[in-house]
């Protein structure tokens, strides 16, 4: 029992995380049906540009408080990463919102190796560690342990969800995004600038990556260039196991996701007898996914989309 | 409909066209060969990338479902010609028993992907392709405890090399007068076996099946009230393509003598896929030409890259590998850019896009 409640805590932790960059993913993908292969390094990039400011401020004062370092970092990585969302979307998908679809993916992959290669040219090859300036303390629940630090994700997670929620459902900001969701031509008839509720997206979705980052980073305490794939695939998954396209099948699934995981990484050897290690907890959340796909082909809150030609 | 067209009564000046190509092909591992043996090599994959971008052009571009986890099939080729063919279980079965198990072991598991996921469309179908990717791959990585069967991480080593009879490809010897290294013989079979996977593609684009699958890809309602078993029609594009994938693993294990998991990772369907997409889905040569560039783009800004900068700068000032990549990805983005349909698209393609429809499926 100890160990379903450790590895549900991690499961959350892990699930914050996933969600927040899902929300990028599903933002995106509801409104220009696009997978945005590049999300994940810009979750990236936002990693690397915080450890560098913790990195450099540490070394010049150690004794310097965590929360500065903690406050410099996000108000660079912030502006970093919707500076890098938003050029991707004028520079490489606007230009193809009319073409296939498949053509504007290939860019996204594209924007996703240059991105890559860019973060490895300025910040090396090596993993940046993240300075230990955050001394979370560790409290016991029910055999469990919990660190200050795997709250606090959660809790910014949860609020920034509820944030977005509250943009999406009650500003008029959100009002034309879920229009430009529903039919870009119709709303673009009444009077709704779609180039605007795009670029903002991206905003938004890159401004949730960079927070992301800075979790991960401060979580596992190092950041390297090629960490993005990963983990934008498995928010991207989570993204489908909601539903793509609907922002709380998005954090459900996120959610979901990292607790499958977690889980399914510390319970797969009992349950196999030993047969199967936890280095198969990917093939885990891969599994559940196919089977949710299977029975629930457009995912666990996805509306069931008629079929159009 | 240019290939049917082609393929009925060969004009003259298609078949200077074709003998002019032979030519250029049946010495082309001698001139590059010049260079160095490692192009000849670098020809080879690129080869191989032609058969797996032909197989994945029949899902993809054909039937229109996008797959993201076809190396996966390209894998499945390989370990199965390693298992069979190596010190690894102690078989060592002869190619044309190997050859036609890894096909039909290719074909089984695309049509297990394939079953669970007919209902999916579009991008759902593509997460699940690329877990089912993973999942094969993760396998691979961990199929060494408790029964040792691929032999983990470390990969397979000491796998035999192609041989008919005696004629081995795996070594270097002198043929009538001329000398001939493993690289180059194997450029030939590779070569024989791809023209047989064009001539194959050609024949099914056009083909009852072939066109089936364009029905699909253009619109699945209307193609099943046209009385196309969809079920059918699309199963039978996930296990032709997973075939020549399978066959082309096969042909990379015995090429390479070695194989491991870290060959079959996500990248390498991505890689693909791109080359697909890049040449023109759906149009047989522009896949080709998708293939060969993409395959040999990155290798020769390899052999570019640093001695520009010695020339420009006087000394290597940005990580030539970064740099190398940094100009692949601008290369896709460009492309994509500015011819969106791929450079080589089909004829029926470039007009849908020049039309006004604005069509994004």
């Amino acid at each position: 029992m100890d160990i379903f409640i450790q590895q549900l805590v991690n499961g959350l932790t892990l699930g914050s995380v996933y969600a927040l960059v899902a929300l990028g993913y599903t933002m995106v993908y509801g409104i220009i049906g696009l997978i945005n292969f590049a999300h994940g390094d810009v979750v990236m990039i936002g990693a690397m540009a915080a450890t560098m400011i913790a990195s450099a401020m540490v070394g010049g004062d150690p004794n310097v408080s965590a929360f500065a370092v903690l406050g410099a970092g996000l108000l660079i990585a912030i502006p970093l990463c919707m500076a890098v969302g938003w050029t991707a979307e004028r520079v490489a998908y606007r230009p193809l919102r009319r073409a296939p679809r498949l053509a504007a993916l290939i860019t996204a992959i594209g924007v996703s190796i240059i991105l890559q290669n860019l973060a490895m040219m300025v910040w090396g090859r090596n993993y940046l560690s993240f300075p230990q300036i955050l001394h979370p303390q560790v409290f016991e629940l029910g055999g469990a342990r919990m660190s200050s630090l795997q709250i606090a994700i959660v809790l910014i997670a949860a609020l920034l969800m509820g944030a977005l929620f509250a943009i999406v459902h009650k500003t008029r900001l959100g009002t034309a995004m879920r229009a430009t969701a529903q039919n870009r031509e119709v709303a673009g008839l009444m009077g709704v600038n779609i180039n605007t509720v795009i670029s903002a997206a991206f905003l938004i979705g890159s401004a949730l990556a960079a927070i992301a980052g800075m979790m991960v980073t401060t979580y596992y305490g190092v950041a390297q260039y090629t960490m993005g794939f990963m983990l934008g695939l498995k928010a991207f998954t989570a993204a489908v196991l909601g539903g793509i396209g609907n922002l709380a099948g998005a954090m459900a699934g996120g959610l979901l996701l990292g607790i499958i995981e977690s889980l399914g990484a510390g319970y797969i050897g009992d349950l196999t007898g030993g047969f199967l290690g936890s280095h198969y907890q990917d093939v885990f959340a891969f599994v559940v996914l196919v089977m949710v796909l299977i029975f629930r082909p457009s995912g666990l809150l996805g509306e069931r989309v008629g079929d159009r030609a | 409909m240019t290939a049917l067209s082609q393929s009925r009564g060969v004009s003259s000046r298609n078949l200077l066209g074709i003998v002019l190509i032979g030519i250029v092909l049946a010495v082309l591992p001698f001139v590059l060969g010049m260079a160095g043996q490692s192009w000849v090599r670098i020809l080879n994959f690129a080869l191989l990338y032609v058969m797996l971008s032909l197989g994945l052009n029949i899902v993809v571009g054909f039937a229109g479902l996008l797959d993201l986890g076809y190396i996966a099939f390209y894998a499945v080729g390989a370990y199965t010609w390693a298992l069979l063919a190596s010190p690894h279980f102690g078989l060592h079965l002869p190619f044309w028993a190997i050859l036609p198990i890894s096909l039909g072991l290719a074909c089984l598991f695309g049509v297990l992907l394939g079953a669970p996921t007919l209902k999916l469309r579009g991008d759902y179908l593509a997460i699940v392709t690329l877990g089912f990717g993973e999942i094969i791959r993760i396998f691979l990585n961990n199929l060494n405890a408790p029964v040792n069967i691929t032999n983990g991480p470390q990969g397979i080593n000491r796998i035999d090399g192609f041989k008919v009879g005696e004629f081995m490809f795996s070594r270097s010897e002198s043929l009538m007068g001329m000398r001939f290294t493993s690289p180059e013989k194997y450029y030939y079979l590779l070569l024989g076996i791809t023209l047989l996977i064009i001539l194959v593609c050609m024949r099914l684009q056009n083909s009852r099946i072939g066109r089936a699958w364009e029905a699909i890809r253009e619109d699945e309602i209307a193609a099943k009230a046209m009385g196309i078993n969809t079920r059918n029609v699309k199963l039978l594009a996930f296990a032709m393509g997973a075939s020549f994938g399978g066959v082309a693993g096969a042909l990379f294990a015995a090429m390479q003598g070695f194989v491991s998991p870290e060959s079959f990772s996500l990248t390498e369907s991505i890689s693909v896929l791109c080359m697909v997409v890049l040449g023109g889905m759906g149009n047989i040569p522009g896949v080709i030409l998708g293939a060969i560039l993409l395959a040999a783009l990155p290798e020769f800004l390899r052999a570019v890259v640093e001695p520009l900068q010695r020339l420009i700068f006087g000394e290597v000032v940005l990580d030539p590998e970064g740099i190398r990549m940094l100009l692949f990805g601008l290369a896709m983005v460009c492309v994509m850019l500015f011819r969106p349909a791929g450079l080589w698209p089909s004829a029926v393609r470039k007009r849908e896009l020049a039309g006004t429809t604005g069509d994004r499926t």
